[in-house]
């Protein structure tokens, strides 16, 4: 017993050490400088002014709904393409599954620049348009388009958990559900929907919560137009000639809380851990 | 299946990329002025080298690979890393954390720099090639006496437009307030440069420490928003040269960038003045390797070397032996090196105090974030 309470310390230590070298040493730098002044004094002033400052407000306020969009979008898109690709045959799985996963193995980075490209004044769609004798549209600078480029970069997080909890759902309860008198509107309403909540909630923190701290997409597809959260804290790192760490931790630290708080909220309605699909963030 | 044979070409081609990077051998043979002087034996030491990315003859496409050169001629290592803007290199340094023996920043954060004691005096007579550099760039605002620094590049900011879009050529920075290019004007995504832009139009100093300038400049800076199409820094490469905006500031050496890719180009210095910097090798106080890298600058002082890095940044070069070179490309660039350069007013940025850099980006983030 002793033995393999040691054998575990010694197995873990790796693990343990990493977490604390590169999870919470930088959290609490993050939180050392939220609360600190450029001397290092303490102070709270930092919070308020991040929550009295009417730009970070508007920023701010404009991330969430963004995010929200984004996941809504994403949740409308994935769930019946997820219910589908559960339907279809082995091999057919496979390859949606293929096709859904192909543009996660090219940087957000590169898929970012080369949707801009495409989306630009003279870009390949305007020139269809064009050719086609249509007006040319400006994308880029739209709200639509900002969304538009997170729901398209991380619909894949949504897609895969809720497709893993359809697909885990028992055969033979679909079989009862038919014998019992539901068509398929009222399995999927009875039997599916209920037992895939997990795989749903799972999906919705997965794509609300990288969408709320997005930065290179807004700047890309807005010319820098539309700042979002995730700008304004690149901006106070790294692009301001007076970088001010202090707010851009404070920043990060409320947008951390903010993702906690969603996620416990998000938790608080899937009542079955056990449940497949579900992720552990 | 459309996405898998995307996904395949785009393989291939990185691949591709990858493959003739290797293929074109590098070129690494120089000669030098003074062959007698680099044979010290400095075999073993290491210099490291801090400059501004993309700002030195790597040898891609059978260019001079300078520090491969510079290697192979002394036999000390150098350790070459870039930075990306004045602030962080500054950032940097200050932090202590690393030792520089080169470093090549702007002229403002030059003079801050050597206010705050964080430069070493350079030892001319150990530099003799220091003779090649024109006289007009001795005794600069950022270093009056000549201790301290040896010029390395020098540009201006103008406006870069499209001639098909824009039909009569801009001699104002007005034209970057003007209705009729509303949603195709670029500016600067970085608050020094666009403020300038404001300032130089209202005719303002850009170095004032007066706020109500700098009020001025971002009512001035708000009132364009609605007519901008972006602000960007290096994407506007792309914008240009794809005709997607009709205007942007940008700098001289990287307007003769784009032009070559769109002939439809047009450049100009507006009337109201604009932004001229110096960039500057220098050596921080926390120098291991003084005498190496003296040795280091001197090497990039040499005819032959000045004029692959000239050619490869395409900016102007400080370097009499690079303008006079008959084998230099741009000699004589009416952009670069213009003729009537007295006529046109340009003004340095010079380092501002805390409060005021403060108070500008308070003001530009009132500007872009709306």
């Amino acid at each position: 017993m002793n033995k393999t309470k040691s054998g575990q310390v010694v197995l873990n230590a790796p693990y343990l050490l990493w977490s604390a070298i590169f999870i919470v040493v930088p959290l609490l730098f993050v939180v050392y400088y939220a609360f600190t002044t450029a001397n290092g004094s303490f102070t709270f002033n930092n919070i308020i002014n991040f929550f009295t400052n009417e730009q970070y407000m508007t920023v701010f306020w404009r991330s969430m709904l963004y995010a929200v969009w984004a996941t809504v979008i994403s949740l409308v898109i994935a769930y019946p393409f997820s219910y589908c690709m559960s339907k279809v045959n082995a091999s057919s799985q496979r390859m949606l599954m293929l096709l859904v996963m192909l543009p996660m193995l090219m940087n957000l980075v590169v898929r970012t620049y080369s949707w801009q490209q495409i989306l630009e004044k003279n870009g390949l769609v305007n020139t269809l348009l064009e050719s086609i004798g249509l007006e040319p549209i400006q994308f880029l600078g739209n709200a639509g388009v900002i969304i538009f480029g997170m729901v398209y970069n991380y619909l894949p997080f949504m897609i895969l958990p809720i497709y893993s909890s359809i697909s885990k759902v028992d055969k033979s309860l679909l079989e009862a559900s038919n014998d019992l008198g539901c068509n398929t509107f009222g399995t999927i309403q009875k039997v599916i929907l209920p037992l895939s909540i997990p795989g749903v909630l799972s999906g919705i923190t997965m794509v609300f919560v990288p969408c709320v701290s997005t930065f290179y997409i807004s700047r890309q597809f807005s010319d820098g137009n539309i700042k979002m959260i995730g700008d304004v804290i690149e901006d106070k790192f790294y692009r301001s000639s007076v970088p001010d760490y202090n707010i851009g931790a404070t920043i990060s630290l409320v947008l951390m809380l903010i993702i906690l708080i969603s996620l416990a909220v998000v938790n608080k309605f899937s009542d079955d851990d056990d449940q497949t699909g579900g992720v552990v963030i | 299946m459309k996405k898998l044979i995307c996904a395949v070409i785009a393989v291939l081609l990185i691949v591709g990329l990858f493959g003739l990077s290797f293929l074109g051998e590098s070129n690494t043979d120089v000669d030098v002025i003074d062959e007698q002087y680099y044979k010290n034996d400095y075999t073993g030491i290491e210099l490291n080298v801090f400059n501004w990315g993309e700002y030195i003859s790597d040898g891609s496409e059978g260019a001079l690979d300078v520090i491969g050169a510079f290697e192979r001629k002394t036999g000390i290592k150098v350790n070459y890393t870039t930075f990306d803007s004045n602030e962080s290199m500054y950032a940097k340094l200050k932090s202590g954390s690393v030792s520089y023996d080169i470093i090549i920043p702007s002229d403002y954060m030059i003079d801050r720099m050597r206010k705050e004691g964080m430069l070493k005096e350079i030892d001319y007579s150990k530099v003799p090639n220091y003779k090649l550099i024109d006289e007009k760039y001795h005794a600069q605002y950022f270093d009056p006496e000549d201790k301290y620094t040896v010029p390395y590049s020098v540009g201006m900011v103008g406006l870069i437009y499209n001639k098909k879009m824009v039909k009569e050529e801009p001699d104002s920075w007005g034209a970057m307030w003007d209705e009729r290019y509303k949603g195709n004007i670029l500016t600067f995504n970085n608050s020094r440069d666009a403020f300038a832009i404001a300032q130089f139009y209202l005719g303002l100093d850009v170095n004032s420490t007066d706020k109500s300038d700098w009020d001025k400049a971002a009512a001035k800076l708000k009132e364009q928003n609605p007519i901008l199409q972006g602000r960007v820094m290096d994407e506007v490469f792309n914008k240009m040269q794809a005709g997607n905006a009709a205007m942007a500031p940008y700098y001289a050496g990287d307007y003769l960038t784009m032009a070559d890719i769109n002939p439809d180009l047009g450049f100009v210095y507006p009337k109201e003045g604009t932004n001229i910097f110096i960039d500057s090798m220098c050596i921080p106080s926390n120098s291991k390797n003084y005498e190496a890298a003296m040795m280091f600058i001197n090497f990039m002082l040499e005819p032959e070397v000045a004029l692959a890095n000239a050619e490869y940044i395409c900016y102007a070069s400080p370097n009499t032996a690079v303008v006079d070179h008959p084998d230099y490309s741009l000699a004589g660039n009416e952009f670069l090196y213009p003729e009537n350069q007295d006529a046109i007013k340009t003004e340095y940025y010079k380092d501002l105090d805390d409060e005021t850099r403060k108070y500008f980006e308070k003001l530009w983030e009132e500007v872009i974030i709306n």
